[in-house]
């Protein structure tokens, strides 16, 4: 079993550095959909640091949704998703490895990037932690529930914005959460109780969504 | 071992309970159906409205504007227990493998939206006059709004696939999903509607109801169910129609529909 998951995980990360633009872009996204915010509403200090956690929240909420169609499509173009499908192995455990590696070039680099954003917004220094944190607790749970998203709109037409419309209205509650850390954190008032909570949904996502993923899948690919 | 071979069916009481899951059997039994749901919902509906508009006394708070509630309330508690029906037909439509199961939740779905739009048009007609402000993020209304979003995110999905057989069992995957994710949601949203601010007025603190007040709303909400069940059969009927084309039974209705 762990000889699998790590060949999994090691292919995905070796296609992922072949294609090493694919995952520029998604960190190049989130870089510029939080830089534009500013524009937006003026530079004012105090309103910056106010709406800091819940714009990078926003931002990768999409980045990881727009990244989330390179999961199975070009595995379901050339063949490999059905060969996994036929595989002796639990599907579930498949879809594991696959949306950890996944995690691995599209959510880690948004937690690493969290600090340069948060000097960006003059966010205290004792928040850089607790956001970081936050985002890597809540960024596995956004792919493990778009995975399921994914996986049903895998190859229909139209399919990006179909899977915004499905998978964004479940993204509310780790939105709630994650922003939600943070500014309990810059009110003083801990955020232990969001970590928890974005922590004790990550351990529910990470039981239910692979069973949700793979029937999805199966159903993608009869 | 002289029995003649049935097929794998849930018998109990004598009763084959599967009989009426074949699209052919449930298309006439629902046209049976239809009018005496309809009907119901419409005379319900005239006697909660009337007991409603004209019978009630006037809310000594909130003036005449509370009678609102009237439509308000049954939408709002119909626009969720049809989320949940949408679900338990999409459990048992992959459970059981059974087609009509899966045309139930599709059929529900525009329903559903219909009454959660209701729901949130009417919660805002009421928050002018008695909040000041069309729109709040108040807990209630921001849940129900992500409803919304998820009847369109199942009607979308569903829209989205042409096979109808793939179309089906994707949408019940989601609306289970969907379904395990909403008590997360009112709870993540109620958290941090008290986080950020508290509700004006909240429905729990005002006086105890009027027993003609009551009575309006739960014909009301009667009303509310009978249309759900009329609007939901008679939708289901189309969807019968179309997916069973070419079916030989649907011919004569296809030349004399009824």
């Amino acid at each position: 079993m762990g000889a699998l998951l790590l060949a999994i995980v090691r292919r995905d990360l070796l296609l992922a550095w072949r294609r090493r633009t694919d995952v520029a872009t998604v960190v190049l996204f989130f870089l510029i959909v939080v830089s534009l915010f500013p524009l937006g509403v003026g530079p004012e200090p105090n309103l910056l640091r106010t709406i800091a956690p819940g714009i990078i929240w926003v931002a990768a909420l999409l980045a990881c949704m727009l990244s989330l169609q390179q999961l199975f499509a070009s595995d379901h173009a050339d063949g490999v998703l059905d060969q996994m499908l036929l595989a002796a192995a639990p599907l579930g455990l498949i879809v594991i490895a696959r949306a950890f590696a996944h995690w691995l070039i599209s959510g880690l680099p948004l937690v690493l990037l969290s600090p340069l954003l948060a000097v960006q917004f003059d966010l205290q220094a004792e928040l850089y932690p607790v956001l970081a944190l936050s985002l890597l607790l809540g960024t596995p749970i956004l792919t493990l529930t778009g995975a399921i998203g994914a996986a049903l709109t895998l190859g229909l037409r139209g399919g990006g914005m179909l899977l915004a419309l499905l998978v964004l209205p479940l993204y509310v509650p780790v939105l709630i959460l994650g922003a939600g850390a943070v500014d309990a954190a810059a009110a003083g008032l801990g955020a232990d109780a969001h970590l928890l909570l974005l922590g004790a949904q990550l351990v529910l996502t990470a039981t239910f969504a692979p069973w949700a993923v793979s029937t999805a899948l199966r159903i993608a690919a009869e | 071992m002289n029995q003649p071979a049935q097929p794998p069916a849930l018998w109990a009481g004598g009763i084959n309970w599967f009989k009426y899951a074949a699209p052919q059997t449930f298309y006439p039994l629902a046209g049976t159906m239809i009018p005496w749901f309809g009907w119901a919902a419409a005379v319900l509906c005239v006697a909660g409205l009337y007991i409603g508009f004209f019978i009630a006394p006037t809310d000594h708070q909130q003036g005449e504007s509370y009678r609102i509630i009237f439509i308000h309330v049954p939408a709002a508690w119909m626009s969720m227990l049809v989320y949940l029906a949408m679900a338990f037909w999409a459990a048992v439509g992959l459970t059981f493998n059974t087609r009509l199961s899966h045309m139930m939740a599709t059929a529900l779905a525009p329903t559903g939206a219909l009454l959660t739009f209701l729901a949130l048009w009417t919660g805002a007609l009421w928050g002018k006059p008695t909040w000041g402000t069309w729109w709040a993020w108040d807990a209630r209304m921001t849940s129900e709004l992500i409803l919304l979003f998820l009847y369109f995110g199942f009607m979308g999905l569903q829209a989205g696939i042409d096979d109808p057989r793939r179309a089906d069992r994707a949408g019940a995957v989601l609306a289970l999903v969907g379904v395990v994710n909403i008590p997360i949601i009112y709870f993540s949203v109620k958290w941090w509607n008290t986080l950020h601010q508290g509700a004006s007025v909240s429905l729990t603190s005002a006086p105890t109801m009027a027993a003609t007040m009551l009575a309006g709303m739960l014909l009301m909400a009667l009303a509310a169910w009978f249309y759900t069940i009329a609007a939901t059969l008679h939708r289901v009927r189309s969807i019968i129609l179309e997916r069973e084309h070419g079916a030989e039974w649907t011919r004569p209705l296809r030349e004399n529909p009824r």
